[in-house]
């Protein structure tokens, strides 16, 4: 236990140093690579906390109007709830293209990086890298928080029994839903900062196969660990970074990569490289 | 009034079309509890080959044929590489290796066949207007689909309502421990359902091929139609994926037709040019949203347990 | 007798055409062990299921302390003090035994709205749930994550999850199920313990445990209730002989 804890907390402070070590190597690419990792760590993070924790699959996710989706699709369950939320997903994502006047298809321009006041001046590459990474330090030890409250038990006993749950007492669609804006929002602050790093908003970022890729990263990561989404947007973008380099069809690499990590993993990255979690004992 | 039959006519055509991927995907759900993602990716692959052979040969119906043995071929080779092993796998493992697929199949078609969008027109049998209603001339190609799409709506109910092979599918979707238990060979009928699924949506890619731009991704929009299909449907359900398609189909087709100078009518054509098409996109997930509040399975639930 | 805690009047539920449970009307005085008994199929679990509100009924009422509640859903109705086990046991598999109970005991303890504090270090959740695997003698297999315990254990799991939560009716379906005679025989000891403390509806087949434990019986057939009273009165019962203990009853 501890020793995997070590490794972790070592693993995310060298992710302090890769400005750093960017800077040194003369190759700046690197700090954007990463922070695009923290972005989308900071949202696949989220998703786990309904997808690992309380067992709800959801596709629109990107999607920021989780309260409404939410209420509909959570009366709903299991294979309903995924497709629920897929489609709603894809509502949204019409719905942002049909509103012209916010670029429609084309998109929109963001003239500027937010601004928080001179002190945080999201424009410099290093500033922006380090805002993303506190916050993904920040959500992570929330997170952790969360998992393991009052709260967190009930939403693993969801996951692991909702039949039981509601026998025992708990009038569990509240607490879903609560789970889900929860994660809806932490999402969405991950899509507002994945704006301000291409200065750019077009739909195809609610399109629900970016839904998708966050999942993918989710369990690439391993279901259910906090630490595990992380690794897994690591991977996940390090792979498709090198897999675009070497050829331009790198979609159709990184296609069955996936399919053989579903086939060959049931734990993702973080069961392959530390130990199995909660075994008997 | 010509205009409205049209745009009823073009709904409906849009539904038997979406049917089409609906019938594959509620049985391959209701029998083999899958989500399949990469079912509009044999929806893309029969609209390839098609277009590919179509224009190389000149002959439709030799595209026809050939794309839906290529989508047979290829959903009986993914079922037996990737889903044999999903199957007993949770339905987050399947959305994920389906997704892969997905990722797979665009490239490939591009690698094939460039990024640029293939162009595929309609068959010259079926090039002109046909009087449907007298005095409402449509096109030809367009009734070919309505025709077609019924006639395998209506042999489907016949294979499944009549047929040795439609009693194991029924009860299949209604109790699937107890088809092993009657000594069925269950791998054969999932391959068997698979191979039909797939014929289906490649048959839905071909008769989309002229309407729609054949492009790599085709699948995903339509994907998620059929999922709104079969969620209305119930999932499991035939008939209701026969109703809930149609259903659809009109409305979307009657949304984006009327529903900007419907609008217009109360806040005023700069308004309703702005809110109109957004609305008319988000219809049929409101019908969706709406018909799932009222029934949360949809509304045919398959019976059984 | 005392006012009865929980009272059926007319309680009909139909799937198509099969009647599950027929006009079944049945009085349960507080602190009584009320045993339900008859063959396969007689309408047993369709029972539980209405009274625990899994189930809606068709027609009929359900009355609890004195309150209707036929049309709360299950959550409501545990709330209010209705606990319940399933015929196949549902605990946390993936849980310790311990974990199990303290999420019956956090179910009882107000709004689970808490995202701060551990829950597996709070005293409120861990020593009642500690005290509750105590009562049925799994103190010694706390840590074990439910799912590596025995058949029997996790029978008494359950029943200590549905103790934890502070009942005041018990509905137990089938609590001895699958369970070999030494294993049966500690959980009707667990279960006599348990008399007059609580309020219990019992389902079960083994007619020794349902003889030793009921105060009163209750014989379903085909959904109908055809006879009702102490153990010695259904014993001697001609038609319950006839219709159901006939082979057993000799």
């Amino acid at each position: 236990m501890s020793g995997r804890y070590v490794a972790i907390c070592v693993a995310l402070a060298a992710l302090a140093l890769v400005p750093a070590v960017a800077t040194v190597a003369d190759a700046p690419f690197y700090t954007g690579l990463f922070a695009r990792i923290m972005v989308f760590a900071i949202a696949a993070v989220s998703l786990d906390l309904i997808l690992g924790y309380g067992g709800l699959v959801s596709f629109g996710h990107a999607a920021l109007a989780a309260l409404v989706i939410g209420f509909v699709s959570l009366r709903t369950s299991g294979v309903y709830f995924i497709m629920i939320t897929l489609a709603f997903g894809q509502m949204v994502y019409f719905v942002a293209i049909g509103l012209n006047e916010y670029g429609g298809d084309d998109g929109l321009n963001i003239a500027r990086h937010s601004d928080f006041g001179a002190a945080l001046n999201l424009d410099r590459p290093v500033v922006f890298y380090y805002f993303a990474y506190g916050l993904l330090l920040l959500f992570l030890f929330l997170g952790n928080r969360i998992v393991q409250s009052r709260f967190g038990m009930l939403l693993q006993g969801v996951k692991s029994n909702e039949r039981r749950m509601i026998a025992l007492g708990f009038p569990t669609f509240r607490y879903k839903l609560t789970a889900f804006v929860m994660a809806g929002a932490v999402c969405g602050i991950a899509g507002a900062l994945f704006a301000n790093l291409t200065l750019f908003v077009s739909p195809s970022i609610m399109h629900w196969t970016r839904s998708g890729e966050i999942m993918m990263m989710v369990i690439l990561g391993g279901l259910g660990s906090l630490v595990g989404p992380v690794f897994g947007a690591a991977a996940y973008l390090i792979l498709e970074s090198v897999l675009s380099r070497l050829t331009e069809h790198w979609q159709a690499v990184l296609g069955p990569i996936l399919i053989l990590v579903v086939l060959f993993s049931k734990t993702g990255l973080y069961g392959i490289f530390a130990l199995p979690r909660r075994r008997s004992g | 009034m010509i205009y409205a039959v049209e745009q009823v006519l073009n709904g409906v055509q849009f539904g038997v079309m979406l049917f089409l991927m609906a019938a594959g995907l509620t049985l391959i759900f209701g029998i083999m509890n899958l989500i399949n993602l990469a079912h509009g990716s044999l929806y893309m692959v029969g609209a390839y080959v098609a277009a590919a052979i179509f224009s190389a040969t000149g002959s439709f119906l030799l595209g026809l044929a050939a794309a839906l043995s290529a989508a047979v071929l290829v959903g009986i080779a993914i079922e037996i590489i990737v889903f044999r092993t999903l199957y007993e796998r949770d339905h987050l493992d399947q959305v994920l290796a389906t997704f892969g697929l997905i990722l797979f199949f665009n490239e490939m078609v591009r690698i094939l066949w460039g990024s640029t969008a293939l162009y595929m027109s309609v068959p010259g049998f079926l090039s002109g207007r046909v009087e449907l209603l007298p005095g409402i001339p449509y096109p030809a190609y367009r009734v070919a689909i309505i025709a077609v799409g019924l006639a395998i709506a209506l042999l489907l109910y016949l294979l499944i309502a009549r047929t040795r092979i439609g009693m194991l599918i029924r009860a299949g979707a209604s109790n699937r421990v107890m088809l092993g238990a009657l000594g069925i060979n269950v791998r054969l009928l999932y391959t068997l359902v698979f191979a039909m699924g797939s014929a289906l949506a490649a048959l839905a890619g071909v008769m989309a091929g002229p309407i729609f731009t054949v492009e790599s991704g085709m699948g995903e929009s339509v994907l998620i139609l059929a999922f709104v299909v079969i969620v209305i449907g119930g999932i499991g359900s035939i008939r209701g994926a026969f109703v809930a398609a149609l259903l659809v189909g009109v409305v979307d087709a009657t949304g984006r037709a009327f529903l900007r100078p419907f609008l217009t009518i109360f806040m005023g054509g700069s308004a309703a040019a702005k809110f109109g098409p957004a609305l008319a996109s988000m219809l049929i997930y409101i019908l969706m949203a709406a018909v799932l509040f009222v029934r949360p399975q949809g509304l045919f639930p398959p019976r059984g347990l | 007798m005392a006012e009865a805690l929980l009272e059926t009047a007319g309680l009909t539920k139909r799937f198509g055409g099969l009647v599950a449970t027929g006009d079944v009307s049945l009085s349960i005085a507080p602190g009584e062990i009320h045993a339900v008994i008859g063959p396969n199929g007689a309408g047993k679990t369709t029972l539980i299921g209405q009274l625990s509100g899994e189930l809606t009924p068709d027609s009929g009422a359900i009355r609890f302390a004195g309150a209707e509640i036929s049309r709360l859903g299950p959550a409501r109705r545990a709330a209010l003090g209705i606990a319940r086990s399933f015929q196949i046991t549902s605990i946390f598999r993936e849980f310790t035994a311990l974990d199990n109970v303290a999420l019956a005991i956090q179910a009882r303890a107000g709004h689970s709205f808490r995202f701060w504090r551990a829950a597996r270090r709070d005293a409120r959740l861990r020593d009642p749930a500690f005290a509750a695997l105590g009562v049925v003698g799994l103190a010694g297999r706390a840590e074990l994550v439910a799912g590596s315990l025995s058949h029997g254990e996790r029978r008494a799991l359950e029943l200590a999850m549905a103790l934890a939560t502070a009942p005041r009716l018990l509905l137990l379906d089938e609590p001895t199920a699958g369970m070999g005679p030494e294993e049966s025989a500690s959980m009707v000891r667990l279960l006599a313990g348990l008399k007059g403390r609580f309020s219990i509806v019992l389902v079960e087949h083994d007619m020794d445990a349902v003889f030793a434990l009921a105060d009163r019986i209750t014989v379903m057939v085909y959904g109908r209730v055809i006879a009702s009273g102490t153990p010695a009165v259904i014993r001697a019962d001609p038609e319950v002989r006839r219709a159901y203990l006939g082979e057993e009853g000799g």
